[in-house]
């Protein structure tokens, strides 16, 4: 149902001559999408096109069926959180968030209660009568997640959420987002924290360089990529037997033992046929096969194919 | 962090409506007011509203020796004088010209406008409100300045007469159209600084480019003459004073123009500001 996408059409943007994003064209389903690319290969810009801070130079986008030209019906959908790390002065934490739910146009009383609950969600009721330049750097980053998050919209975008979180709170965090997208929720999160990406996303969208590599499930992402072959590490009682009955497949282009002479690391460009080769010969009880484990079958290595770096880590 | 918390009672569903609208207009003001009174960048304005305080005080000690400072009737002439020259044409125009100015810029220097625009309020909406909060401020500090800087000049010498001028004699009147030309130059001067703060990036230019045609307002031929702000204001001053030898005389225009075409040219800036506000994009200088 098309009232149920985030939509990018043909969207381009330039800051002058200097190209932003150019001829993205994406249809986003509830649940954890991520963005993920190099800095400055236009990942904000996305989220600003998506959230009318930028417009098009080309192209329309619209959220859930409402243009993002139309600030009054779209921020009652939707939540973002940015990487600005800038307040109105003075103001603490409850006043912050409070004073733009009037904004939205909610009475004292909703208003109160509604910061009371986003104030809950990010773990900062304890500080929210404190003054938000007196907050650490995890403390803004909550502030502004729950500022957010606050009005209950049903599509969260998220820059760099996690940035400056501690691990506690970032897997509380996680959760959160998780339990969010569970409850139908589409969530736009930024990230170049790869193994997190691969931990809460639904799908990725690659972003490089002003262009959309590849979009989708990880897994599906990586079985796209032909011209490089899925590795897979093969536990079992003997490689070498196992070696000499794979590598006549005309798929499997490598079969390479591994350092402790246990295990078989082969390199296959059809990993589902190569698995049923494998069921076949387990079938036959001549090899104990222990374990089997994708080497690059997750985002690091589809990041690496695609944009050409092992990405951010932390 | 939470993922347990029970869910918010349902919240009301937000139609559009005027009543929303107004609703969301005070919580801009709040915030806005709060922000010109008590910010870092109020100190200027208080520091101009201040300016004629000062020297009015020191003359309510000190009278000077010229021969007008002793003369009642000639009080009105002398406030006439210190009322177009300074708190006019220098301070109300400088005042909002900073207030006025930095509703926006100011906002996007301490990076923090898109608070406004990820709100689901209409830009339109947007404009009225911090507009209104300009207002407000430049009328009460503006305003408040006329009063007490004519108070000021009358009440320490002659008190008695004085009394009996403003609540018996004329100077109520001249008091009421002061305080009211202040008024119309904060919505006019409010409305102009409020566009040129959206549309350049360093408004001080255009700043002292009128600042200088409203000065030389007085050398204009009649036509241009009306292409100004302080035409039309001091088409309304009580006791008018002499421009100079130089001046081209014209026609003043009556206050039934005046004040009408002063409030269409702002409602037609005001319209041009919200459609620049619509279209408007956050960048922050370093993205």
């Amino acid at each position: 149902m098309e009232n149920d996408l985030i939509i990018f059409d043909n969207v381009s943007k330039f800051y002058g001559e200097i190209l932003g994003v150019n001829r993205v064209n994406l249809s986003i389903a509830p649940g954890i999408t991520s963005l993920v690319g190099p800095n400055g290969a236009g990942k904000s810009t996305l989220m600003n096109l998506m959230t009318g801070l930028l417009r098009p130079t080309r192209g329309t986008v619209s959220l859930l069926g409402v243009p993002t030209d139309s600030p009054e019906a779209l921020f009652r959908k939707v939540g973002y959180c940015t990487q600005f790390d800038s307040f109105p002065r003075g103001v603490t934490g409850r006043e912050f968030i409070n004073s733009f739910l009037s904004v939205h146009g909610y009475d004292r009383k909703t208003a109160n209660m509604l910061a009371e609950t986003a104030l809950e969600r990010v773990s900062l009721l304890d500080d929210a009568d404190r003054k938000v330049a007196a907050y650490s750097k995890g403390m803004r980053q909550r502030i502004r997640l729950a500022q957010s998050i606050a009005h209950q919209p049903v599509v969260m975008i998220l820059d760099e959420p996690l940035n400056g979180l501690d691990p506690m709170v970032r897997a509380e965090t996680m959760a959160l987002f998780r339990k969010l997208a569970t409850e139908g929720l589409h969530l736009i999160i930024s990230s170049h924290i790869l193994h997190e990406v691969d931990v809460m996303s639904d799908r990725v969208v690659l972003v490089n360089n002003g262009y959309v590599v590849a979009e989708g499930n990880i897994h599906g992402v990586r079985d796209e990529m032909e011209e490089h072959p899925m590795q897979i590490l093969i536990r079992c009682s003997d490689p070498a037997k196992l070696a000499a009955q794979v590598f006549a497949q005309d798929h499997v282009v490598e079969a390479r033992l591994h350092d402790d002479k246990r295990g078989l690391f082969i390199k296959t460009k059809d990993a589902d046929r190569f698995y049923l080769l494998l069921n076949e010969v387990v079938a036959l009880g001549e090899i104990n096969v222990e374990t089997i484990a994708p080497v690059d079958d997750d985002m690091s290595a589809v990041y690496q194919y695609l944009i050409g770096s092992s990405g951010g880590s932390e | 962090m939470s993922t347990t918390v029970s869910s918010v009672e349902a919240i009301p569903v937000l139609p559009s409506s005027w009543s929303l609208w107004l609703r969301q207009i005070g919580a801009i003001l709040r915030l806005e007011l709060r922000k010109n009174f008590l910010s870092k960048r109020s100190f200027l304005i208080y520091l101009i509203t201040a300016l004629p305080l000062f020297p009015l005080l020191i003359l309510a000690v000190v009278t000077p020796p010229s021969e007008e400072w002793r003369d009642f009737q000639k009080y009105s002439i002398i406030y006439s004088i210190v009322y177009n020259g300074l708190i006019l044409r220098t301070l109300v125009f400088f005042g909002c010209a900073w207030i006025f100015m930095n509703l926006f810029r100011g906002d996007l220097v301490d990076r923090s406008l898109h608070y406004y625009f990820l709100s689901a309020v209409r830009r339109e909406v947007l404009v009225v409100g911090k507009y209104l909060s300009g207002l407000i401020t430049s009328i009460v500090l503006f305003g408040g300045l006329t009063i007490v800087a004519m108070l000021l000049l009358y009440l320490p010498r002659f008190t008695s007469q004085s009394v009996r001028f403003f609540l018996e004699g004329q100077g109520m009147v001249q008091l009421l159209t002061y305080a009211g030309i202040t008024v119309l130059a904060c919505i006019g001067y409010g409305a102009f600084f409020l566009v040129v703060g959206l549309f350049i990036r360093n408004p001080i230019i255009p700043a002292l480019l009128l600042y200088g045609w409203e000065w030389l307002n007085f050398l204009l031929p009649p036509l241009l003459k009306k292409i100004s702000v302080v035409h039309y204001l001091n088409s309304l001053v009580p006791v008018p004073v002499s421009q100079g030898p130089f001046a081209v005389i014209a026609e003043p225009t009556p206050a039934w123009i005046a004040v009408p075409s002063m409030l269409v040219v702002t409602a037609v800036v005001l319209v041009i500001s919200a459609v620049r506000i619509r279209r408007m994009e956050i960048h922050y200088g370093s993205e």
